[in-house]
């Protein structure tokens, strides 16, 4: 075997390993790495009222209300499996709105509400131009 | 590819090439700039803040092939002992680590605005910010060789091993939920609609021709070092 095959055998045997090694590990993390909780997984694996955990899914349409203090707001938390009710006092990000994803950080409270300290907004990998009457109105109107 | 493997031949190539990569490649970041600044339409969702997508994703692109490169470098330097492939893998090791750092930038700016916070430790950001560290820790071991022009091995197996991380970055957001949306660009097409994209597909090219005149830059400056170096010792020996 000529001495640059052996080098090259080694290298394909040290990539291989490297590669298995890392898959491993992947595997191990594989629940840990998520950055939140789904409701369907809540569902199956309650968490218990005060420990601070994240929570996300879509919110649902027609759910978001604004409490007469002007401050806070509820809305529902869905994955298509369960749902989760939650309430936040603060500013909202702005593409935070129904049927689009959210991601919001805080506990349950005794009766089963989520209570967010934060509110992160997620959205989807669509990217297009706005609908045209949208883009003529705008016209009209500056 | 041992064609190359002479300097002097690879520098008669690359001498020319570099104005017209740098050149070329900055016309068309401009052009592509300029397109996406004035021309494009906003997104429906997001308003004009989905223009940072023409320096985000050409920048964290280049950081993420810059690092394929360094594996292709690593291989060929230490199975072919390829007399070039350490000098290439140390030239991209720093342009590499810019870009990174630009694409980790400007997302933290992008999602300010759409997700409402600068960064969150989820698995794409945690990834890509590895991959920034892996080049220091590159850059910190090919600086450290003893080696003629810095190609040293350690270098070049931690540019192996180190390219564990790229899968983990492009499909992060597959395997664990996570803030950053999944990919937009699959084999199977693009969820991008074509009036948006376009102007970062020109951005990608133009950033690629620019960091392959910096490698080329950085490759001569390399090569020109370990000349100086020999025709010194020679001199203070002869």
């Amino acid at each position: 075997m000529k001495a640059k095959h052996q080098r090259l055998t080694l290298a394909v045997i040290a990539v291989v390993a490297v590669i298995g090694a890392g898959f491993l590990a992947l595997a191990g993390l594989r629940d840990n790495a998520a950055l939140f909780r789904t409701p369907a997984e809540i569902a199956v694996e309650p968490v218990p009222p005060g420990q601070s955990i994240r929570l996300g899914g879509m919110v649902a349409e027609g759910s978001i209300e604004h409490l007469p203090d002007g401050v806070t707001i509820t809305f529902i938390v869905e994955d298509g499996e369960a749902t989760v009710p939650v309430r936040f006092s603060g500013i909202t990000p702005d593409l935070f709105q129904e049927n689009s994803g959210v991601v919001a950080e805080g506990a349950f409270d005794a009766n089963g509400v989520f209570i967010a300290d934060n509110i992160l907004a997620k959205h989807d990998e669509n990217y297009m131009p706005p609908p045209m009457e949208d883009m003529a109105s705008e016209a009209t109107a500056s | 590819m041992h064609g190359f493997a002479n300097p002097t031949r690879f520098l008669n190539i690359a001498r020319p090439l570099t104005p017209w990569f740098l050149v070329l490649g900055l016309a068309t970041i401009a052009f592509a700039l300029g397109a996406g600044l004035f021309y494009t339409p906003p997104d429906y969702l997001q308003g004009d803040s989905v223009r940072i997508m023409y320096v985000h994703v050409p920048t964290i692109w280049l950081g993420m092939a810059g690092w394929a490169g360094i594996l292709v470098a690593g291989v060929m330097q230490l199975v072919w002992k390829h007399p070039l492939a350490g000098i290439a893998g140390r030239a991209i090791a720093v342009p590499g680590a810019m870009f990174t750092a630009l694409g980790l930038i400007t997302g933290s700016i992008w999602g300010r605005p759409t997700w409402g916070t600068w960064w969150v430790w989820d698995g794409r950001l945690t990834s890509a910010l590895v991959l920034f560290f892996l080049y220091l820790g590159y850059i910190a071991l090919a600086s450290a060789s003893e080696e003629q022009g810095g190609t040293s091995k350690m270098a070049a197996i931690f540019g192996i091993v180190g390219a564990i991380n790229l899968p983990i970055i492009h499909y992060s957001v597959t395997w664990w939920n996570s803030i950053h949306q999944v990919q937009s660009i699959t084999l199977q097409g693009s969820t991008i609609d074509m009036a948006i994209l376009w102007p970062m597909l020109v951005s990608m090219a133009g950033f690629t021709l620019l960091f392959a005149a910096i490698v080329l830059m950085r490759m001569r400056t390399i090569i020109a070092g370990v000349r100086i170096e020999a025709r010194l010792r020679r001199m203070a020996e002869g």
